[in-house]
């Protein structure tokens, strides 16, 4: 990503790209993993993620590691313990 | 005699102003009644009370369209002003010392976020001890948050640079809040005759009501207007770390410099529509061009000592005066042109900045250090907590000035000194 110099971006710190572009997924430390077995999709983590990071399409729960920053709020109200929070670096 | 010889004939020439006799306070209330203002947010504060409160008997009589909002804090008044002026509306408040301190966060916000607003500071004291009564404590607080900060001598300037303001801050090129500094009581309470324009001439030289810059953002294939509507939704207020933070700010210091030539085109317009200008809007020159002594001051204290120095100039004393008009963007280059070839510069200040001096001898001795040959520059403190500046101690001054010139040297621990202290 090229950054910009002061001449070209608008006054007064405007946003001039849309939020999606910016990917806050690379602040992730720990990454949620669902363990697609254990998941009823009771979908509470899909109601408590801040982002929202977790994508639902009528069949699958998922997570948009795209945007998700690691918080583990999903792992820790997951009622069935189907979320494992996993380090990034040794992750997978 | 801030008011210049006419050289040409105004549009608004004397018989087609209006005179009256106002307070500073209610001559700032007037200009902003004519100015055409959406809202006025504010929290009442001595000396400044009288301003929000005459604007209040304008909209409790259907005489403005202002949406007046009364607020509990001078924080949540600068952050009210913020949001109209984001919404893209013409926003004024005004305060002074603490509320000033309170207000200060917001400030910040105002001149980084680019919203023109535009406040009238009564310059008062800040405590403690506490104290009502009018110095620049005030106003040095808020010497670095990116305002444009304009001192003003007299009422008819109060009135004058409250309308200069709107133009100013609203002007494409700077976008930036602008402070309008009279001292406290001594401008603030005190009667004055002044010309003040019909209403339709504000409207005229202000342009109608504010009119937001456009800007380009990735999102829109258009231009859009720099303001919160969402029709066209914009994100102000983002977050910056290392990777924008330094540009944008770089953005206002830029912007700061150029105003320096904003602020004279302003002057020199206002001068074509009512036939009053300031010096050349910057700074505010007496009797310098040949003088080897010079007096640098700011506020209503320059009548004082101009007319002191008159008197001196009339028994062949070579001496002067600059008033600085405007503090921020500070003209350096202006300053350093006028002094260079003075012998002795004395800055007066309002205040000080203990364990260093004062804030505009600061500011001074640094735009000469430049120059091959500099004056000796000698900083006095006077007037805290409203002490007048008098006559007679305008006249010691001068004197004790004339002495230094003569013995031509001043040790380093007489370049710091008090005005009017008892010792």
């Amino acid at each position: 990503m090229s950054l910009k110099s002061w001449r070209e971006i608008p006054i007064g710190g405007l946003g001039f790209k849309l939020s999606t572009e910016i990917k806050t997924g690379e602040w992730r430390a720990l990454r949620p993993i669902i363990d697609q077995n254990k998941c009823t999709k009771c979908l509470i983590c899909w109601l408590f993620c801040p982002e929202p990071a977790i994508m639902w399409d009528g069949v699958k729960v998922e997570v948009d590691y795209d945007y998700c920053k690691g918080c583990g709020i999903c792992a820790h109200e997951c009622p069935v313990k189907a979320i494992s929070m996993v380090p990034e670096s040794g992750g997978e | 005699m801030s008011v210049s010889a006419l050289e040409l004939t105004p549009r608004y020439p004397r018989e087609k102003q209006i005179l009256m006799l106002l307070n500073g306070d209610e001559a700032v209330a007037y200009a902003t009644k004519q100015s055409y203002v959406d809202v006025v947010a504010a929290y009442p504060i001595t000396p400044q009370t009288i301003i929000v409160e005459k604007f209040s008997e304008f909209v409790a009589n259907g005489e403005v369209h202002t949406e007046f909002i009364p607020i509990e804090s001078e924080h949540s008044a600068m952050s009210a002003c913020i949001g109209a002026a984001a919404a893209g509306a013409r926003a004024f408040t005004s305060t002074c010392s603490q509320g000033l301190a309170l207000m200060v966060e917001t400030l910040y916000i105002a001149s980084g976020l680019r919203l023109p607003i535009v406040m009238a500071v009564t310059n008062r004291a800040l405590s403690a001890p506490i104290n009502i009564h009018g110095d620049h404590s005030d106003a040095y607080l808020m010497r670095d948050s990116g305002w444009i900060m304009l001192f003003v001598e007299n009422v008819q300037e109060a009135y004058d640079t409250t309308i200069q303001a709107f133009k100013i801050a609203e002007h494409p090129e700077i976008q930036l809040p602008v402070s309008v500094h009279l001292d406290g009581f001594f401008l603030s309470h005190t009667m004055e005759n002044l010309y003040v324009l019909p209403d339709e001439a504000v409207y005229e030289f202000l342009g109608g009501p504010r009119k937001p810059i456009k800007v380009k953002v990735d999102y829109f294939d258009e231009e859009v207007e720099y303001t919160l509507n969402p029709a066209k939704p914009l994100s102000m207020g983002m977050l910056a770390f290392y990777d924008y933070y330094f540009e944008i700010k770089t953005q206002q210091v830029e912007t700061m410099k150029h105003a320096e030539k904003v602020i004279v085109e302003v002057n020199e317009e206002w001068y074509k529509l009512t036939g009053r200008r300031y010096g050349d809007g910057l700074v505010d020159a007496y009797a310098v061009d040949d003088a080897d002594i010079v007096i640098v001051i700011m506020g209503s204290s320059a009548s004082t000592v101009r007319s002191v120095v008159k008197k001196f100039r009339e028994r062949g004393v070579k001496v002067g005066v600059l008033r600085v008009r405007s503090f921020r963007p500070f003209p350096r280059k202006t300053i350093a042109k006028l002094l260079k070839d003075v012998k002795l510069v004395a800055v007066l200040d309002r205040a000080v900045s203990p364990g260093s001096m004062g804030a505009l001898y600061l500011d001074v001795i640094s735009s000469l250090y430049t120059e091959k040959e500099r004056p000796i520059v000698i900083n006095y403190i006077y007037g805290l907590g409203g002490r007048d500046l008098s006559p007679p101690l305008v006249f010691k001054l001068v004197e004790e000035l004339s002495e230094d010139l003569q013995k031509g040297f001043v040790p380093e621990e007489r370049l710091t000194r008090y005005l009017g202290v008892r010792e």
